[in-house]
């Protein structure tokens, strides 16, 4: 059994490859051992830092296991003449490597033909690993790549420095990369002391600790904590402010974490908490640090490269760079009130929106349009939208694309428009909704907090998705450089949880009316496809949010979906009580039932050419009691669920039709449907098909997927 | 001895760095002398990264970007920066290494400080260029863009080229730990011991020109002025790209002996065509765009096409010049 090293020294891995490399490294790793036979289920871990990815594993066989392989020779016909071996079966032998008298005989469809058992020795697991490692580390799945050598034989992620390849005391002899593999690795840059031997795998974590790196992900991430609580405790009642995706970034940037509390004047506090956060987290990467109310404190801690700060200098360091941050901002601040949002609404005539689709301040224009139309549909009994600050937040929602602030905080769009907005007077529903426009910008982020935030979050997404689609730029499998899929789901999601009563269909045949008479509108050449491409395309979209983000299962989502996707709100409705009902036995029998109702039909339909066409039913000429007794419940119950599912009281329609079950059952037991007479067949076909109609308008029961057949 | 303790003025501080690349190889060029947004523009890098020639260089270039200009008001925004660009064409094994020991050289005591290499890479649409590579980031500062160009003139590059760009102001102010640029130390009188601040320098620059780029420069010369340069580099350039419209089959590389013998001596010979003198009316071009943009005078439409009408010349200068080369070899 051996001990097995791979370590790959880099240049600095960009932080937010490193988890997935390293992970994939893993897998690879195990599937090649597998693959090999060095290992039936091997035992390794990954590791990595921005300078390195490693894989160490134990109990690899020291070379494959001999195999012992039949190989079929020449026809026994061919092999021997009169009992005695042909000069075939003599090459044959020769070839194979045994003695023509322990050749055998193997029958096969064919006839009977010569045989051999040859044993094929196994490679050493150095030899196997010496071919193979090159090929795995090619193939390793970076989202960016680069060249870096004369003759660009290679691309990498970044120049490759150093490769470790230890099988126990041995070195793997490969290249890659125009590296040598050896024993030699490197420390932390600056802790350590530049090169170090490695002698064998089981040293490779002390060694590596001895040369100030903490190879292990997941110790380094045990440290950081640490620190981060430790360096917390000079400020009385602090606490840190928690971002997981920060912790992940800095555990990708640092071989040798330490964290340093710095303080900066109060005085910035009087900038808004988002500018700082911002400042702090995304361009800084600092935690933010706040009191036991959430309240900021003028702290931050940042993670360092390092072993510690004893005299103050790194601190110091990190305290001037936020400063000047902080100091641009409140620059931006200041200078950015001085022109008004409202007056800033002309300057959107020079921003791009997307240059086919002209400016932002056509984009406003067209929401402004938007929201005044729709804004009537979505007034609830407990409060009116407020429409006119509807109507002024899409005006202004743009606009803080002009300021200076956003151009440097590009992540700050719309928040600072809300802030700015809230700053100049506009009333606070205004400012929330520019606030919270841009949201939700993934499935777990909140949506607008208010209904005028998520109209027009609702009417910006839409507008996006439906000038894109005007224009034939519909995502299609990885390919989405608009973010239209995001864009979507937001839709789904906000209409969801705001419970916005909104087809669309009509949505999306407004929106394109308000690009009517733009320049964009002489380059819509999609416009044949359009509709049926954004109903494809939401129901997608609907599918992934009623699975994904609600949780149900894909044959209740398909049931409902069948039988309508175009509103949200409804299409939730209907799954949560198809859902509840489908625990009860009868809704089983039911689906089974409209499997079978639909086969049928379906039958003969295929009899007629497709060109079935059914008279009304007529009740006269049902003969049988069972096919009576269906015909009288469903027409008892059919306008009693129509009224239900008109009240949207799905589940009650759903115990309505369940009712159906007994009658149905016994039609099915009883009645033969495809009878010789036309009259009665045809009639008994139109009971089915206008049972099917009547019945599938809350969900397409044969969807759900049956124990029983 | 308090002199010996101090850290470096902003000119030992150049100096410093060009004598560290100077003993690694790297000749020593002088700041170009047209207007240039980044040391990347220079020729020394944009023309001398294409071909196969190996070539190693350092300078400092002064980097003028009108639209952030702040009146002199800003304690770390310039209208005009300094860059000190070194450029290894191709780059060692060891590139980062002495990328570091030049950060030593200046009195940076590395083993104090905080360290990263955070993903940073690199694009400028307008030349046709981008790279791969990092931000230096030294306690928190950006203090370099550390680049491995990968493509330049919309041309692939073999062999690549590593490109160290410092910020000179801001690494100054870190090192003698000013928090405004303008406070930073300059020179300092060997003799008496008296200071030149970079205010004294430069602050009277700063202020005239963002009242220049901001206020006064005439929207409607510059136009002008963009337009002539252009057909200037047209005029110079033309030739080849028309040639080689009419001359390629597939679009491979034409060769100058080819257009000279197609166009039968009516031009001067490629060797002689004056290429690098296109490649300064390209450099305006680029440097007037920025002034109307700082302008406000660009609007949507016309934003995209001007950007692609100066590409167009950077691609076109960087094929001339790589064809040149061929001739050359």
């Amino acid at each position: 059994m051996a001990d097995f090293l791979l370590e790959i020294g880099l240049e600095e891995i960009p932080a937010r490859m490193i988890d997935d490399a390293r992970e994939e490294l893993a897998r690879r790793f195990a599937a090649l051992f597998v693959r090999e036979r060095l290992a039936d289920s091997p035992k390794l871990a990954a590791y990595s830092t921005p300078r390195r990815l490693a894989v160490l594993a134990t109990g690899l066989a020291a070379s494959q296991p001999d195999v012992i392989e039949q190989v079929t020779g020449p026809s026994t016909k061919v092999a021997y003449k009169d009992g005695k071996p042909t000069p075939a079966a003599e090459a044959f032998a020769r070839k194979a490597g045994v003695e023509v008298s322990k050749l055998e005989c193997v029958t096969t469809p064919k006839g009977e033909y010569l045989s051999a058992s040859v044993t094929k020795k196994g490679r050493s697991a150095a030899d196997v690993l010496a071919e193979e490692l090159p090929k795995e580390i090619a193939s390793i799945n970076w989202p960016k790549n680069m060249y870096w050598r004369a003759g660009k034989p290679e691309r990498f992620v970044r120049p490759v420095r150093w490769l470790v390849a230890l099988l126990d005391d041995k070195v793997v002899p490969f290249e890659f990369g125009g590296v040598k593999s050896g024993r030699d690795s490197q420390g932390h840059r600056r802790l350590g002391n530049g090169k170090f031997t490695i002698n064998k795998p089981s040293e490779y974590i002390t060694s590596l600790t001895e040369a100030h790196v903490i190879v292990d992900q997941a110790e380094r991430r045990r440290k950081i904590d640490y620190s981060l609580a430790a360096a917390l405790q000079s400020v009385a009642g602090a606490r840190l402010r928690k971002d997981m995706s920060l912790l992940d970034t800095v555990v990708n940037l640092t071989e040798w974490p330490a964290a340093v509390l710095g303080s900066f004047e109060s005085e910035y506090l009087a900038l808004p908490e988002e500018v700082l956060v911002t400042v702090m987290r995304d361009h800084q990467k600092y935690f933010a640090v706040e009191d036991a109310g959430g309240k900021l404190l003028p702290h931050f801690i940042a993670v360092l490269n390092t072993d510690g700060d004893p005299d103050g200098l790194v601190r110091h360091g990190h305290e001037r760079v936020l400063r000047a941050r902080f100091n641009d901002a409140r620059f931006f601040w200041q200078a950015d009130q001085k022109t008004k949002l409202a007056d800033r609404i002309e300057m959107l005539r020079s921003v791009t929106f997307q240059k086919d689709l002209g400016s932002y301040y056509d984009k406003a224009k067209r929401l402004a349009h938007l929201v005044s139309i729709g804004g009537a549909d979505f007034d609830h009994p407990k409060h009116r939208v407020k429409r006119n600050a509807m109507y002024e937040a899409a005006w202004l929602a743009k606009t803080d694309l002009t300021t200076e602030l956003v151009k440097e905080f590009t992540e700050l769009q719309g928040i600072v428009g809300g802030l700015y907005a809230r700053a100049q007077g506009h009333d606070q529903a205004v400012a929330d909704a520019v606030y919270d426009h841009y949201k939700p910008e993934s499935m777990d982020d909140a949506v607008p907090r208010t209904i005028e935030g998520a109209i027009l979050a609702v009417a910006d997404k839409a507008d996006t998705i439906a000038g894109m689609f005007a224009l034939g730029m519909v995502p299609t499998g990885s390919k989405d450089p608009f973010a239209l899929r995001r864009a979507a789901n937001g839709i789904v999601k906000i209409v969801a949880e705001h419970h916005l009563p909104m087809d669309l269909g009509m949505l999306f045949n407004v929106c394109l009316v308000a690009y009517k008479g733009s320049e964009a509108e002489k380059k819509f050449t999609a416009l044949d496809k359009y509709m049926s491409n954004i109903a494809a395309f939401f129901r997608e979209r609907l599918e992934f949010y009623l699975r994904d983000g609600k949780g149900h299962a894909y044959d209740e989502v398909n049931a409902v979906l069948a039988a309508d996707s175009a509103h949200i709100v409804d299409a939730l409705a209907r799954v949560q009580a198809v859902a509840a009902a489908r625990k009860s036995a009868d809704f089983e029998s039911i689906s089974i039932a409209f499997k079978r109702i639909k086969n049928i039909l379906k039958q003969a339909q295929d009899k007629t050419g497709g060109k079935l066409t059914l008279p009304a039913f007529d009740p006269a000429l049902a003969k049988d009691a069972e096919e009576k007794a269906l015909a009288a419940l469903a027409a008892e119950i059919a306008p009693k669920v129509e009224e239900m599912r008109h009240h949207r009281d799905y589940a009650a329609a759903l115990s309505e039709i369940a009712r159906l079950r007994p009658a149905l059952d016994a039609f099915f037991d009883k009645v033969m449907v495809m009878v010789d007479d036309e009259k009665i067949r045809s009639n008994r076909l139109s009971l089915l098909d206008s049972l099917l109609k009547d019945f599938s308008t809350i969900a397409d029961f044969s969807e759900i997927v049956t124990e029983k057949k | 001895m308090p002199t010996m303790t101090k850290a470096l003025t902003f000119q030992d501080l150049i100096f410093t760095l060009q004598k560290f690349w100077a003993d690694r190889g790297c000749i020593l060029q002088q700041p170009y002398d047209v207007e240039v947004g980044a040391g990347t523009m220079s020729p020394e890098t944009f023309l001398r990264v294409l071909g196969p020639k190996p070539y190693s260089v350092a300078y400092v270039q002064p980097s003028r970007r009108p639209a952030d200009g702040r009146y002199g008001e800003n304690p770390n925004r310039l209208y005009k920066h300094t860059q000190l660009q070194v450029v290894l064409k191709p780059p060692p094994d060891n590139v980062q290494d002495l990328y570091l020991e030049s950060l030593e050289a200046i009195g940076i005591d590395l083993r104090k400080h905080d360290l990263k290499f955070e993903e940073d890479n690199w694009e400028s649409p307008t030349l046709g260029a981008w790279g791969i590579g990092w931000q230096v980031m030294l306690d928190g500062l950006e203090i370099t863009q550390f680049t491995y160009f990968q493509q330049c003139g919309g041309l692939d590059l073999e062999p690549i080229s590593a490109e160290l760009t410092y910020g000179l102001e801001r690494l100054c102010a870190f090192l003698q730990d000013v928090n405004s640029v303008y406070d930073i130390v300059w020179a300092r009188d060997p003799r008496a011991g008296k200071e030149v601040l970079y205010r004294d320098v430069r602050y009277e620059e700063e202020l005239q020109f963002s009242v220049y780029n901001f206020e006064m420069a005439d929207v409607e010369r510059l136009w002008k002025h963009l337009n002539e340069y252009e057909a200037e580099v047209k005029h110079l350039l033309g030739m080849h790209l028309a040639e080689r419209e009419s001359l390629t089959q597939g679009g491979g590389p034409v060769l100058p002996e080819t257009i000279d013998r197609m166009t039968g001596g009516t031009l001067p010979k490629a060797s002689l065509r004056p290429v690098l003198a296109a490649f300064d009316l390209c450099l305006k071009c680029s440097h007037l765009f920025n002034l109307l943009d700082a302008r406000g005078a660009i609007s949507v439409t016309e934003r995209v096409g001007v950007i692609a009408r100066i590409r167009a010349l950077a691609v076109g200068v960087a094929k001339a010049y790589v064809e040149q080369q061929g001739v050359m070899v």
